[in-house]
This record gives C-alpha cells, structure tokens and sequence, in this order.
C-alpha cells in the first residue's frame, strides 16, 4: 500500500480498500519504525489524523477535493507552516513557529493532502548532505535495505550512506515510504541531488512557476520549490496542482498550460536529445557514465536523435553560482537579528553585541562563513568585480542553454549526481563548501538558467544504491521534460525499495510485501 | 502623478535594490528603495517667495533630483529614563516616496516657501496629505556654507523637524552655527544632527555615526518596474487596466496652485497676495462659491473672506469645511449690506453674530436686533442735531477751519445710532449743519 502511486492510492480510497485515516495510521506507524533515518524534524501526529479525518468524511460524501484528497505528504522544514515549528534545522529558529501556510503547502491543503510532517535538512539549505543541520544527519534509507547490506559486511548503523542535500528528509521520507510527495527546495540542486541518491523522482520545476511566498529564502533569484515522488506521473500531478501566479511573489508567472495527465506512449521519434560534452566531469563514476550511455542509447534506438552539445561556460558556473549565492545569502540571512522572533542571545550589553553573539550562536559555521563572503562580494569596492561579473558569467550560462536549444534540442541528458552515495566518513572527510562545489556540477547550471530540471532514478549501482540521470528543458517546458522522463522511467526497471526488504533497523525478516498485502 | 507634477522625466523603466544596515527599526536588515534607477528625475519646483511682509512676490526655482519609491523603517522612541528603546513596527514595510532637491535654497524662509509649496502641490494631487505633526511628510534637511565663489561646503544633515516653521529655524541655526565654525577657522563635519525644538539648536546624533557600506544589491524579488507611455505602447498580452500608463495620469492631474492662483488672479482680478492666501489657506472653492451668490465686486469680497472668515476659523482652530456659514449664507449678509439694509460696521457686528448663533440667518438676526440702517430721515436729522447741540466746542472747532473734526462728530452720531446710521447720509447733514 505505501509504495503505491499517487492515482492507486486515490483508487484504494475509491474503492474503499483503505480509509486517510488508516493510510494516515500507516505512515506514521511507518515514521516511528525509520525514525532512526532522521528524516523528520517534527512529526504533526495530531494534525495529521484530523486531517485524514476529513479527507475521510468528504470521500464519504462523494466530494474528494482531488487526486491529492487523504495522501500523506511531507514538507521540507524550510517552508512556513501556520502553527507547526518550522526551524530550517538551525538553533536560530530552534522553536519558531510560523503564523501562516507557504503558498505550496496552503495548495496542498487546499487540495486535502494529509501532512505528516517536517524534514530534516542542512542547515538554512546549505550543504549537499543533509548533515549540516542542528538535528544531526538524515540517513539514506537504502543503507538499510537489503542490496547494500549484500554489499557491506558492516552494520548499516555504522556504515550509512548519506542521502545528498539539502532536503535529505525530503527525498528519505518518500524513499521510506512514510510519505507520497514530499516538497523539497532546489536552488543549487538540493532537491535533484538528494532524489538521484535516494532513488527517487525530484523535479525542480522552471523559475517562477511555483511560489516562492513562505519559502524561507536562500537565493531569491535561484531558489524554487521542488517536488519529490515515487513515479513522473505523480510528479505532474503535484505540479498541476502547485503552479501558477501568486500576487504575494512577484517573481511567479503564469503557468503556460494546465497539466492534465502524461501521455502513456510518449513518441520519442521527434525528439531530439542533447548530450553536453562538458559534463563529462572529472571524478565522474564509471558507472554512472554507464548508465547515461545506457539510456542515451534507448533514445536513440527508439528513434530519437541524440547529439552531442556544448555548453561552454560549464566551467565556471560553479564559481559564479558561489558569488551569486553567497551574495544573497548575506542579505536574506540580515534579517535574523534576535529582535522580533528566533534565538535570541542572552548576551545583551548593546544591540550590537547581541546580534553578533545571536548570530554567532544561531547559525552554524557554514551559515557564517557565507555570510561573511556575501558581505564581502556586496561592499562598494568589491561589488563591480564580484557580483557583477557573475551576473554577466550567468547570463553566459544561460546563453549556452538558449542556443542548446534554439539548435533543435528539445532536451538535455546528463547524470545528476557524480557518483552514488558516499558513506557519511567517507563524505565527511572534506568540508561543507568542497562537497558543495564538487557535488552540485551537473544541477546549479539549471538553477542559474532558471530552467526546469528533473532527476530520474535509472538503476542500482554495484555498490546496491541509487543512480539517477537528470533531463534538462527550456524554460516553462515542464510538461514537455516529465513526459520523456515518463519515457525514461517506463523503459528502465529501476526497483523499488519495497522490493528489498524491510528498511528497520536490524530487521532481517518480514518483507514489506508480507506487510502490505494485510490490509 | 508627483512626478508629472513637478515636471519631471518618469523613467519607464527603473530598478528596485536592497540597502542593507543593522538597526533595531529595521526588522529585515535592509531596505528596499531605488539607488541605480528611481522612478522619476530632473524635475522643478517653483514656488513664491515674499519679501518683507508680502508687497514684494519672487518666484524661487529649486531643482529636484529625483524621487524614489522605498520602504518605511519602523520607529525608534528613545527612553533615557530607563537607558532602552522602544521599536513601533507597524509602518516597518510600508511604502513611501522620497523626493530629493538640490542645495538650490539659501535661508530658512526660502526652504519654508518651498516646502510648503510642496504641501500644497501634494495635497491637491492627493498624493500625500503633508501633515507634518502627523509624520504624513518627513522632512530632513541638508546644510552647508560656502563663501561667494567657492564650491559648497561639507553638509550636514539635520532631522527630527515635525513642522515647517521649526525647520526654517533649525535651517538659520544651523548655517549660523557652521559659519561660526569656518570663520574660527575649523571645519565643518560631515555629521548628522537632530533639530531640538526647546533650545532651537541642533545637536549631533548619537546612533548615526561613522562611514557606512550599505552594500546596495538589485531586490531580486522585485522584477523592474515598467510604466508604459499610452495605450498604444502597450506590448501584446497586456490589458491597459494592468498597466501604468503616463497618459492617463497626466490626464488626470488636477488644477496646479500656481495655475490656480493664477487663474484667480485674472478671473477676478484680485492681488496676487490675496490669491496666495486664497489657496494656500484652502479657501478658494469658498470665495468662488461666495462670487456666485453676490453681485459685489471680487475686490470688496476677497477681505471677508482672507480676514474675517480666515479669522474666524483660525480663531476657534477649525477648518473651512467646519464653518458654519456657508458661503450662501455669507453672500446674504452682504446683499443686505450692499442694499442699503445694513451699514458695513453693523455688518460687521452680524458676521460675528452668525458665528455665535450659527442656525440664524443675517436677515433673521438683523430683524431681531433692530440693526437696520435708519432710514428715517427726520430721525437722523434730530439725532445728528442733538449731537452737535450737545457739543458746541466741536461745531465752533469746525466752522474755526478744523474740518477733521467732523469724523469726532460722527463718531459720536455712529454710538448713539448703535450704527445703524448710514455714514455717508450722516455726513452729508453734519457737514450740512456745521457750515
């Protein structure tokens, strides 16, 4: 039951095999037996049953909301949610609680979606482990199922792989089960990089689709709210259901068409796939190269045209995302003084001193250490060489994409993540910025595009974890990018973690098969 | 709509960035405004500037730089008492529009003028009411002092002015203060200063000191903002109730003060000055309402209107939509006058009484007082004869040559006739009887 996709479960309540409010006792039965994942901050017990309560009530009635009616969700802690702590995994907003609903998690509702709860995350988004934040790592659910436990001799416990970053949690709860759809954020590749490690889809939908309103900032310019599932086709009902205009950010546009269903048999002979020579990147896994190959040759065998690109300003997008983002970091971060809401220092000998000391006892040394290179990019002598230079570096990079696909190319194929997920001591040996930078090489061209860019989970890697491939598309284009993805995910058996074995900590026995089928 | 008004070029497309500080007023850590682009610049504000005592009217010219759309701060309430601060956030966001001038102005007087020029300008577009007590309009001036052919000097900024008298005061104290400082030899720091009203002087502020970087940074989530000329201009796709257009609001700006009070002026051809008072009192819609039910000549209207009505209100501190007289019930009590039924020191008298009573008319009052003119020939002869039979001195002083003393008789014939008499009969029969 809990690895159904979103249009079974809808079917099960249709047809009365299962009720929100035993679905909704499920998961978080299901939470409590992976709680040793971390991938939850906060779990909304209480609330979830009420809502599930509704849910119920209305299928009842013969008035569900829509396909999104009584299935559990879980949302990144980086989203306000009214009356729900949202703490972005820092003690700076340790026990803050929000007074409203990010627009995306006040859609969902609305839509009668049964939220679980909050995810863990790296602190304020900044990492790509999940394992930056003030509630310890969040554990990738496949160190624990039955293919990597073949691989490694060691206990899981201690041997855990990481699930990527920044919405680890995210990415963790619905590789577990405990949830259907969980909303990520993605401004460097946080919400991709965790779905390839995690195996599972992530779509970073195209800048300015869904709204940013209630998105604890990272990157204005960058940031977008992402969506992770089991299965494309969910991904496109969610995103049906998310997009469109907000009056309260004015960065969102209208959506371009409505999102009705995926075509089943999407037609790959008119397309062409564009393979960009530049991702060929150093410390690029053999395997990983495999498989992109693999799928590269479907396309092509199916009829599509596969070509070769160049993007040519690949090479420094990681630096001018690094200016760009710590830039705007400083700023979106100077509103956490310790004056209105937030840890507040007791320190408090002048306002002065207690900002520092709030700040420096509030954020991690990630956190701080962007700021301060934001502040320094930012001051008047600095800021023509720094900032703008990157402005002018990113609208090359966004060229290079323009004229990719102004050639012809309806899509770009690349891998998403370098390799599969490292195991924590292997990942933790360099720091926070390092892994950043060498992780987030395929994903934060799109972000500096603004483009859509979607992870699809492909196979297991030798080593029994996740490796995703990731498509890239033009702007507003989202629909046209889940369809080959759907294409891609019909054609490459990738398993699913309900398949091996349970995921509980030091389980051997009952399969989740065994589980499910006693409804 | 500020923007046209003073002439300015609206730039159709600016910019909007983020200027960051750390202060308690300011809850995100920096403010949005318009440093690169601002909305409108380049503009002028024209305004009237009296010397000695209004006979003689200069029109002063002051540039303006620019105006710029930003946010509000909250405000800070200094406690000394209690060594704290408290922080009112509610204006914390909001937005407002800052107009900058240039060091076009040379005394207090003149940035007086200038500002309340502004007022007026405003409060006729509807753009900004300018109430300075109500924090409605802040202004922040900025002083400096240079000899004859000199450049400018270093300025200081001088705030915490609530209202245009006080900052023609801190304005004159502060170029004082700075001409003190050069002439001593010293200079003059680049600081800013706050304006205390008790002792008129200005005092250094504590909490703004030092240089600051304010790291300026485009608002990302603020696309630019796009005013289009008309509605053909419009790109396809864009309705023209989305749009700004600069077309419609010119066509939308009303009467200008000083087209208005020019219009006054050549309507009705009163003095410039009275067509000054006229407007900037906020009286002219009364004195065109009063001209519509009388036929005086504007000439001998407009004193009722810029001294006693104006003098009313001040008095009993109201505003001219309180007044209890309508300008139908003031054009009444002057036909009464200018018919004959009345003497003007009685009409006086009524005016007066109008405003005690408010719900009587003049007629009503003038019946209940008896206060009309004495139209009784043969009494007026008897009274004007018992005052002169009662003052033989005066008569003799008079057939003596003092003809001036003839005002002393009708000065007493005025009080005996409570002045219900009509002067200039009176004194056709004074002279009459004193020859």
């Amino acid at each position: 039951m809990l690895s159904l996709t979103l249009k079974e479960v809808s079917l099960a309540f249709r047809e009365s095999r299962i009720s929100p409010t035993e679905l909704c006792k499920k998961c978080l039965n299901r939470i409590k037996k992976t709680q040793h994942l971390n991938a939850f901050i906060t779990v909304t017990e209480e609330l979830s049953l009420k809502q599930a309560q509704q849910s119920e009530i209305r299928l009842s009635q013969g008035v569900p909301k829509g396909p999104l009616d009584g299935i559990p969700f879980a949302v990144k802690d980086n989203f306000c949610t009214e009356n729900v702590k949202t703490t972005c995994a820092s003690r700076m907003l340790k026990d803050y609680t929000p007074p409203y609903n990010a627009t995306v998690v006040q859609k969902l509702l609305d839509q009668g979606a049964v939220l679980m709860g909050k995810t863990n995350m790296d602190e304020f988004a900044m990492g790509s482990g999940s394992i930056d934040g003030t509630f310890g790592p969040v554990k990738n659910p496949w160190s624990y199922a039955a293919p990597y436990r073949a691989h490694t001799a060691a206990s899981p416990d201690s041997d855990w792989v990481v699930t990527g970053g920044s919405s680890g949690g995210s990415a963790a709860a619905v590789a577990s089960l405990t949830s259907y759809l969980a909303l990520g954020s993605d401004t460097g590749g946080s919400t991709r990089n965790p779905g390839s490690l995690c195996g599972v889809v992530a779509l970073k939908p195209s800048y300015g689709l869904l709204s940013r309103h209630g998105l604890i900032p990272l990157v204005n310019s960058m940031d977008v709210p992402g969506i992770i599932t089991r299965s494309v086709n969910d991904v496109a009902t969610v995103l049906g259901v998310l997009q469109g205009l907000d009056i309260r950010d004015s960065t969102t546009v209208p959506a371009p068409t409505s999102l009705t269903d995926l075509p089943e048999d999407f037609d790959v002979k008119n397309i062409c796939v564009g393979i960009p020579k530049e991702y060929h990147a150093p410390g690029l896994s053999e395997e990983t190269l495999a498989q992109w190959s693999r799928v590269a040759d479907l396309f092509e065998r199916a009829g599509a045209r596969v070509e070769q690109v160049s993007l040519p300003h690949t090479q420094y997008s990681i630096v001018c995302y690094h200016v760009l983002c710590c830039a705007e970091v400083a700023s979106n971060m100077a509103r956490f003084d310790g004056l209105e809401y937030g840890h507040r220092s007791n320190i408090d000998k002048s306002t002065e001193v207690m900002y520092a000391s709030t700040r420096h006892e509030g954020f991690n040394d990630v956190v701080r250490g962007r700021i301060l290179s934001g502040n320094y990019f930012l001051l008047k002598q600095n800021y023509q060489h720094y900032f703008v230079k990157a402005q002018k570096v990113r609208r090359l990079i966004a060229d290079d994409f323009r004229r990719a696909f102004a050639s012809g190319v309806d899509v770009l194929l690349t891998p998403t993540t370098l390799t599969d997920a490292a195991r924590y001591h292997a990942f933790t040996q360099e720091d926070n910025r390092t892994r950043c930078a060498e992780e987030d090489v395929f994903t934060q061209p799109a972000n500096l595009a603004g483009l859509p860019a979607v992870s699809v989970p492909v196979a297991l890697s030798r080593r029994g974890l996740p490796i995703g491939l990731q498509l890239v598309g033009p702007a507003l284009e989202d629909k046209k990018l889940l369809c080959v993805a759907r294409w891609i995910e019909q054609r490459v058996g990738f398993p699913s973690i309900s398949d091996c074995g349970d995921l509980c900590r030091g389980d051997t026995g009952v399969s989740m098969r065994e589980q499910t089928s006693a409804v | 709509m500020t923007g046209l008004a003073l002439n300015c070029t609206i730039n159709k497309k600016s910019l909007f960035d983020r200027k960051h500080y750390f202060y308690a007023d300011l809850p995100a850590g920096y403010q949005i405004t318009q440093q690169r682009r601002p909305i409108a610049v380049d503009g002028m504000l024209t305004y009237s500037f009296f010397r000695e005592k209004r006979s003689q009217v200069i029109q002063k010219h002051v540039h303006i730089k620019q105006i710029q759309l930003e946010q509000d701060s909250g405000k800070s309430l200094h406690d000394d008492v209690r060594s704290q601060t408290l922080i009112d956030l509610n204006r914390a966001g909001v937005g407002l529009m800052e107009l900058v001038m240039e060091p076009d102005m040379n005394c207090g007087e003149e940035a007086a003028a200038a500002v309340r020029e502004l007022q007026l300008i405003l409060q006729a577009l509807g753009t900004c009411q300018g109430n300075m007590s109500e924090g409605q309009m802040r202004v922040d001036a900025n002083v400096s002092v240079h000899r004859p052919g000199e450049p400018l000097g270093i300025r200081t900024e001088v705030k915490n002015i609530n209202s245009v008298r006080f900052m023609a005061r801190a304005i004159d104290y502060e170029i004082q203060r700075q001409i003190g400082i050069v002439q001593r030899g010293e200079a003059v720091q680049n600081e800013t200063r706050a304006y205390d009203s008790k002792s008129g002087k200005t005092v250094p502020m504590r909490d703004k000191e030092g240089l600051r970087d304010y790291r300026f940074m485009p608002e990302p989530n603020l696309p630019p903002l796009i005013i289009y000329e008309d509605d053909t201009s419009l790109p396809s796709g864009i309705e023209p109730c989305q749009a700004v257009l600069v077309q419609k609001i010119k066509e939308m700006l009303p009467e200008l003060p000083s087209v208005k009070r020019e219009r006054l002026v050549q309507t009705y051809g009163i003095l410039p000055e009275h067509s000054f008072t006229l407007v900037s009192e906020g009286l002219t819609e009364y004195f065109e309402e009063l001209m519509k039910g009388t036929k005086k000549e504007p000439k001998k209207v407009i004193g009722w209107v810029t001294n006693d009505l104006l003098g009313q209100l001040k008095q009993r501190d109201i505003s001219v939509i309180q007044s209890p007289i309508s300008p139908a019930a003031l054009a009444e009590l002057l036909e009464l006058q200018e018919s004959g039924h009345i003497s003007s020191s009685i009409a006086k008298q009524v005016y007066q009484e109008m405003w005690d009573s408010p719900d009587k008319t003049a007629a009503q009052i003038v019946q209940e007082q008896d206060l009309g003119l004495i139209c009784d020939m043969t009494e007026l002869h008897n009274i004007c004869q018992k005052v002169i039979d009662s003052h033989p001195e005066m008569v003799r002083a008079i057939r003596n040559g003092k003809k001036t003393v003839v005002n002393k008789l009708m000065g007493l014939v005025r009080k005996e006739t409570k002045g219900r008499a009509d002067p200039v009969l009176v004194m056709e029969i004074l002279k009459q009887k004193t020859s």
